[in-house]
């Protein structure tokens, strides 16, 4: 593996974007392959300035769709790789992206989302929350919720993928991506020990003693043998492993709002709002993995809970879904996302906190 | 005595599962041929594709992957740019390449990308019973033409060689065809110039090999053969494109 450069960075403010792509290269990331999409268009620009000083490959595909599949190639050539896209170029990766789980690839797959569905609007967005590809897999999905947590993030991707030798995508929404923030390249997580050997890598056979390497769909029995393992095996480490959650105040809370990314932001500045001179008491969870879904944070809601609140930056809810499957009926579960005038604002989320404490109080 | 014919060494010892009369089985062997003539088996890496051109991996000992219906040309892309010292080929027939990979070999050639791409163009999709391809013939009948290709409906097959001998970036183009053993050495010869191409750190290189499909044409195999030499070759005149 290829060290990540030890540049001298500590506190510099940056934009997620760029925070992203920063962190992926002092994470070892040799080569990344993209394409234009606002807003997350930074990140290629980002590796496309700073691959050639290390000896390292950016290279602007001709598609979406292309830039996953050139990570296929370079992934199975034992390369620590990534792509980014939005929401439409999601999509298309999505092909490939599916295939790589089967054909246990890592990869990491930064997604910068916005409004959609196809060109949508260019405003930031929680709408692809679910957006899967074909065929039966799971994938590691981190969802930073400021410009520090992207860069960690980022930075323990590779380490994630490589791990379990499986993608895993950063879901930040364009707001993450956009804004500015300051960031402590000292502070990121430890380097993981003990990751497997890439002895699976294409460089040849006369480097493995003449035994091919064969990367090819597993077939008849082996196809249903590995899918079996993924869902026995693999993915219950991973559940167990990698759940990350932010747990705020939900012990005597009267109301929990559960939200990620910027929304996460904006429930906070919600609590900020609505605290002074209001009895309500208002917990928060904030998912730092969508998959896997930290569903047992909401066992630590406290008795005095009367309803969840999910907050989406979105108005066809997504991760809604996960928060009933959580609630288990314990709890009456509402949304509040995008007003018909603009994205979340926390005045909505304050305005939804009442309405729905007027219903259960 | 001499040995003329002989499966490659490149190969394991899976007996091919291409349709009686198919093609493709000698096309692969020169493909294979080639690469243990040049002695880089142990530094191959092939790049399959989806269609029946995409059974290849399972008959080859050499490094392989596969690929996503016409994305070959990016996933060797990958390959080649972690590996540039390997020698990586794709292998796809007229569906994969010409239709759903169009974008992908375009650009490939236009990256120049040092990779080498065999092509097998029999005019239809084999894999899934014999559909209409672009490569498809004015009035030939296939399943989604039943009526034979309609160029007024669907326009005159596309000519990938031709187009893609127009790219600066590939340095390599011939198109050639199987049907009789002087056009199998010109294959060979033509492919070995292909890989040399790559060898030399040119650029893109492709060959073009004009194949049958007994089975979804519905001929036997020597009529096939007869097809694509009176049929075939009128309309994809063979003959290097582009060298070096």
């Amino acid at each position: 593996m290829v060290e990540g450069r030890r540049k001298k960075m500590t506190k510099v403010l940056m934009k997620g974007n760029e925070a992203i792509a920063e962190a992926a290269i002092q994470a070892g990331c040799q080569a990344f392959f993209g394409y234009p999409i606002t807003p997350q268009s930074e990140i290629p620009e980002y590796f496309a300035r700073e691959m050639p000083k290390h000896d390292r490959l950016f290279l602007q595909s001709e598609s979406e769709m292309a830039a996953m599949n050139m990570c296929m190639g370079a992934s199975a050539s034992g390369a620590r790789v990534m792509t980014s896209t939005s929401g439409p170029g999601y999509c298309l990766k999505l092909e490939a992206l599916a295939a790589m789980t089967l054909n246990r690839l890592p990869a990491v797959v930064t997604i910068v989302m916005r409004n959609g569905p196809a060109f949508g609007t260019m405003k930031a967005s929680q709408e692809d929350y679910r957006m899967n590809g074909n065929g039966g897999y799971k994938i590691v999905l981190l969802a930073p919720s400021d410009v520090q947590e992207a860069a960690e993030m980022s930075f323990e991707a590779f380490d994630i993928a490589d791990k379990y030798r499986n993608p895993v995508v950063i879901l930040a929404d364009g707001m993450i991506g956009q804004m500015m923030g300051s960031v402590d390249f000292d502070k990121m997580p430890p380097k993981r020990k003990d990751l497997p050997e890439k002895d699976w890598a294409l460089h040849g056979k006369k480097y493995r003693g003449g035994k091919p390497v064969l990367h090819l769909p597993p077939m008849g029995t082996e196809h249903f043998k590995t899918k079996h393992w993924q869902e026995t095996e693999l993915y219950p480490d991973i559940i167990k492993n990698e759940t990350k959650v932010e747990i705020t105040d939900v012990k005597d809370a009267d109301i929990v709002l559960v939200a990620y990314g910027t929304a996460a932001r904006m429930c906070k500045a919600a609590v900020i709002d609505e605290q002074p001179g209001s009895v309500l008491k208002i917990g928060i969870i904030r998912p730092k993995t969508l998959w896997p879904y930290p569903y047992k944070a909401f066992e630590e809601i406290g008795s005095n809970c009367k309803a969840v609140i999910c907050a989406e930056m979105n108005i066809v809810g997504q991760m809604i879904d996960d928060v009933r499957i959580a609630s288990s009926g314990r709890w009456p579960v509402y949304h509040v996302g995008d007003s018909e005038n603009d994205f979340l604002m926390p005045q909505d989320i304050v305005d939804k906190v009442h309405k729905v404490w007027e219903e259960v109080k | 005595m001499s040995i003329l014919y002989k499966r490659s060494k490149s190969l394991n010892d899976s007996p091919f599962t291409f349709c009686p009369g198919c093609t493709h089985g000698i096309v692969l062997n020169t493909v294979m041929n080639v690469i243990d003539e040049l002695g880089v088996d142990g530094d191959a890496i092939a790049v399959g594709c989806v269609g029946c051109g995409g059974y290849m991996p399972w008959f080859m000992d050499i490094d392989t992957i596969y690929s996503l219906h016409g994305r070959a040309p990016a996933n060797a892309t990958g390959v080649k740019r972690m590996n540039p010292d390997k020698i990586v080929f794709t292998y796809q027939g007229d569906g994969d390449l010409a239709s759903i990979g169009t974008a992908e070999i375009v650009h490939a050639a236009h990256r120049a990308e040092k990779i080498t791409a065999i092509f097998v163009n029999n005019t239809t999709y084999g894999m899934t019973g014999g559909q209409m391809a672009p490569t498809t013939l004015a009035g030939q009948k296939t399943t989604t033409s039943p009526y034979g290709r309609d160029p007024d409906h669907c326009g005159n097959p596309i000519r990938m060689s031709e187009m893609l001998a127009t790219i600066d970036g590939a340095k390599f183009i011939e198109r050639t065809a199987v049907n009789n053993p002087a056009n199998v050495r010109k294959t060979k010869k033509a492919i070995k110039r292909a890989f040399e191409c790559q060898i030399k750190g040119l650029g893109f290189a492709m060959v073009e090999v004009l194949s049958t499909c007994p089975t979804n044409w519905g001929m036997a195999p020597l009529d096939a053969l007869k097809r694509l030499e009176d049929e075939m070759i009128p309309y994809y005149p063979l003959g290097n494109y582009k060298d070096f």
